[in-house]
């Protein structure tokens, strides 16, 4: 556990290597990248494992003197770290194994292959950071590896496009951070999260700024998870590789913004505001973008909008003082979300499509895949006896608990939402009648498969680490030693998880109803309502009203600037540059060899002088 | 003898001094800006010679630095003239306005 720091160094090496090396390796760079994440995975789970028996680890070194006021740096692994290694290493290698078979045969292999290692350095950095300044340039690193990795194919304007709207979205909720930061700094003296925490329960800050510095911060969290109004560039940022979406946007970087809140879960649970401004956001988004989810038809954007909305239940987990549940949640959703994209990435590899509409009847082609979406599609629909049933239940029951009525029933409905709209996806990829346009459909090769495998196993048996059941094992490891945290399993009534399986039953069998057995007309809805299917389908115009208001808005006003640049600051310079360069020629003129000509600049000069001298009275 | 007042003498040379300043700064024959300086030498030297009769000190030493000044266009005008003809020779003009040698 000492060497922690070495975790995130595996891929930073891996990075540079690829980054001096890899046009002659080409795609053995493939090897550099797997071997290197495979040894960060075993060193985590190393570390995991001997947290179990262990307490925190800490070490620091001073980094910067400013006066009497000193910055560190260092790492440390509680538990949340501890377990987060794990995720993010554990998808990273399955992804960096995963790609060797989806990228082969592209120009920049290697150059994918040192921003996947740059990604994951920073992913890991971030989730071993002991301040928050550290988690601060992390947090900034891994934008960065998002930005690169989701304009991968910059050629595409679309790519290119949605890179700048991740960065930019990001930005905007990490402007709240670094003010949320700023003042914590400013109030505490410190960017530890110890001392910050110590400060919080000694009430040396006061409730209003408590209530603002977490609202700031949760902001960028916001930004970063893809939460409302911040979440538009998430499934814009789909048009990066499929493995970078399941790398990025299911496992690590959305998960940065959850992290986020529960690594400052004590901060947040000061302040019943901010508590209740994450659940509202969280459970808001969760049914916003699982209403969205339900009429996509690129595959990939379904995926992308369920995975906006698990986010918020996230979020609503967390608001609702269900620490263990929006960290439960988080792990088996980067489990099972994982898989749900890998599959995605296999199926559009087989059928070189996203448009669900073009797809069907892929069950018996597919013979591999199928079943391996299949189990991740029951998962995140909250099937009993697959992991996201026990984290779902969970979140629901801390909801409940918390007495955020309204919100569990938000939870409740975006749950049906959630099985009906991934069941609907699965069911017109696989089920129905084989197109015939698609003849050459082949299963991916191995490499690609067996990443899926481990990812659907961990999807199915992740959750029983922390069952009603069996045994509340993690939960009861995670708040262990720290009461901030809350209790490692909170109590609720029994007929929460019968709503939760029935409710998911029901929107599978609506969505079988619908697009496999087609008793149910497919627009039976939409052509009842237009107006409401219009809206949903474009995502409540959300990105219109974005470009109407703020875009414009921004436009105008770089608009203007130009113009001040244009008229006033170029005018300017090009005013001194011509009084100059006339002032040259006019003298270059007059040397022009003529005595005649200097005679009279002789005497014009004379003259002048006189005229002073007369005017002054000799006194100049 | 008194009659003719200072300033006439003056004037005089002022007007010789303009006009040969006038004529050596436009004319275009060399030989014209010659003449012109000469003007202007012999304008200075009628105030030389006005001012040793009329200044605040009258002596004969204006008169005699007259003497030396005129002396000395005399050589002048001999060496300026040879100059001239020696160009005259190698450019076949004497159009002053040709002869910018300076200027390289």
């Amino acid at each position: 556990m000492e060497n922690a720091w070495l975790i995130p160094l595996f891929p930073l090496v891996s990075f540079l290597f690829l980054l001096l090396f890899g046009k002659k390796l080409k795609e053995a760079s493939a090897f550099v990248g797997i071997l290197l994440t495979l040894a960060s995975l075993v060193y985590s789970i190393l570390v995991l494992i001997e947290r179990f028996s262990e307490s925190t680890f800490k070490a620091e070194a001073v980094w910067l003197t400013i006066g009497n006021l000193e910055l560190t740096a260092g790492f440390e692994v509680n538990q949340l770290n501890a377990l987060m290694l794990v995720i993010v290493s554990l998808v990273s290698f399955l992804v960096h194994t995963y790609s060797k078979g989806y990228m082969h045969g592209d120009e920049r292999f290697p150059v994918f292959y040192a921003y996947l290692g740059l990604f994951t350095f920073a992913m890991l950095g971030l989730v071993i950071s002991p301040n928050l300044l550290q988690t601060y340039i992390f947090w900034e690193l891994v934008g960065v590896g998002s930005f690169l990795l989701i304009g991968f194919y910059f050629y595409k304007e679309s790519a290119k496009a949605a890179a700048k709207k991740a960065f930019i979205m990001t930005r905007i909720g990490d402007v709240g951070l670094l003010i949320g930061m700023i003042l914590l700094f400013w109030q505490t003296g410190s960017f530890e999260y110890d001392e910050i925490f110590a400060a919080v329960e000694e009430g040396a800050i006061s409730g209003t700024m408590i209530t603002l510095t977490a609202i700031l911060i949760f902001i960028g969290a916001v930004g970063k998870s893809g939460q409302f109004p911040l979440h538009t560039w998430l499934p814009d940022a789909m048009e990066g590789p499929t493995p970078v979406s399941a790398l990025i946007h299911a496992a690590t970087m959305v998960a940065a913004g959850v992290y986020l809140v529960a690594s400052l879960f004590p901060l947040f649970n000061a302040s019943e505001t901010a508590m209740l401004t994450v659940a509202i956001i969280g459970a808001f988004t969760a049914i916003f973008a699982a209403t969205i989810g339900l009429v996509q038809t690129d595959i990939k954007r379904v995926l992308a909008f369920s995975t906006v909305s698990q986010l918020g239940y996230m979020m609503l987990a967390l608001g609702s003082a269900g620490y263990v549940a929006g960290v439960f949640h988080l792990m088996t959703h980067a489990f099972f979300k994982a898989l749900l994209f890998l599959a995605a990435g296999s199926v559009i590899h087989a059928v070189h499509t996203q448009d669900i509409e073009k797809m069907g009847g892929l069950w018996k082609r597919l013979s591999f895949t199928g079943p391996l979406f299949l189990i991740g599609t029951l998962a995140i629909s909250g099937v009993p006896l697959f992991s996201g049933f026990f984290s779902k239940d969970e979140i629901l029951i801390a909801a409940w608990a918390n007495g955020n009525y309204p919100l569990f029933w938000l939870a409740v409905i975006a749950a049906f939402f959630t099985a009906f709209y991934m069941f609907r996806l699965f069911f017109m990829i696989f089920s129905g009648e084989a197109r015939s346009e698609m003849k050459n459909v082949h299963e991916s090769p191995s490499v690609m498969t067996m990443p899926m495998v481990v990812l659907a196993v961990l999807a199915v048996v992740a959750g029983y680490v922390n069952t009603p059941w069996f045994g509340t094992f993690l939960g009861d490891w995670l708040v262990e030693g720290n009461e901030a945290l809350g209790h490692g399993h909170i109590e609720g009534p029994g007929w929460i998880m019968i709503v939760a399986t029935v409710v998911s039953l029901l929107g599978i069998l609506l969505a079988w109803m619908m697009y496999s057995k087609k008793s149910i007309s497919r627009d039976w809805l939409s052509s009842r309502a237009p107006l409401a299917y219009g809206i949903v389908k474009n995502k409540y115009y959300i990105d219109e009203i974005y470009n109407q208001s703020i875009v414009f808005g921004a436009k105008a006003i770089s608009l203007f600037l130009r113009f001040i640049e244009v008229f006033l600051v170029e005018g300017l310079v090009k005013l001194t540059t011509a009084a100059v360069q006339g002032l040259g020629k006019t003298g270059a003129k007059i040397q022009n060899g003529q005595v005649q000509t200097y005679g009279t600049i002789a005497f014009v000069g004379l003259a002048v002088l006189i005229v002073i001298y007369a005017l002054t009275g000799g006194y100049l | 003898m008194s009659s003719v007042p200072v300033s006439a003498y003056l004037a005089l040379a002022l007007i010789l001094f303009c006009i040969g300043l006038y004529g050596a700064l436009t004319k275009k024959n060399t030989v014209i800006v010659l003449i012109s300086i000469e003007l202007m030498l012999n304008a200075v030297n009628i105030n030389l010679v006005t001012f040793s009769k009329y200044g605040v000190n009258p002596s004969i030493t204006g008169q005699v630095f007259a003497l030396f000044s005129i002396a000395v266009a005399a050589a002048e005008v001999a060496v300026g003239l040879a100059i001239l003809i020696s160009l005259y020779r190698n450019r076949r003009t004497v159009n002053i306005d040709e002869m910018n040698q300076l200027k390289n």
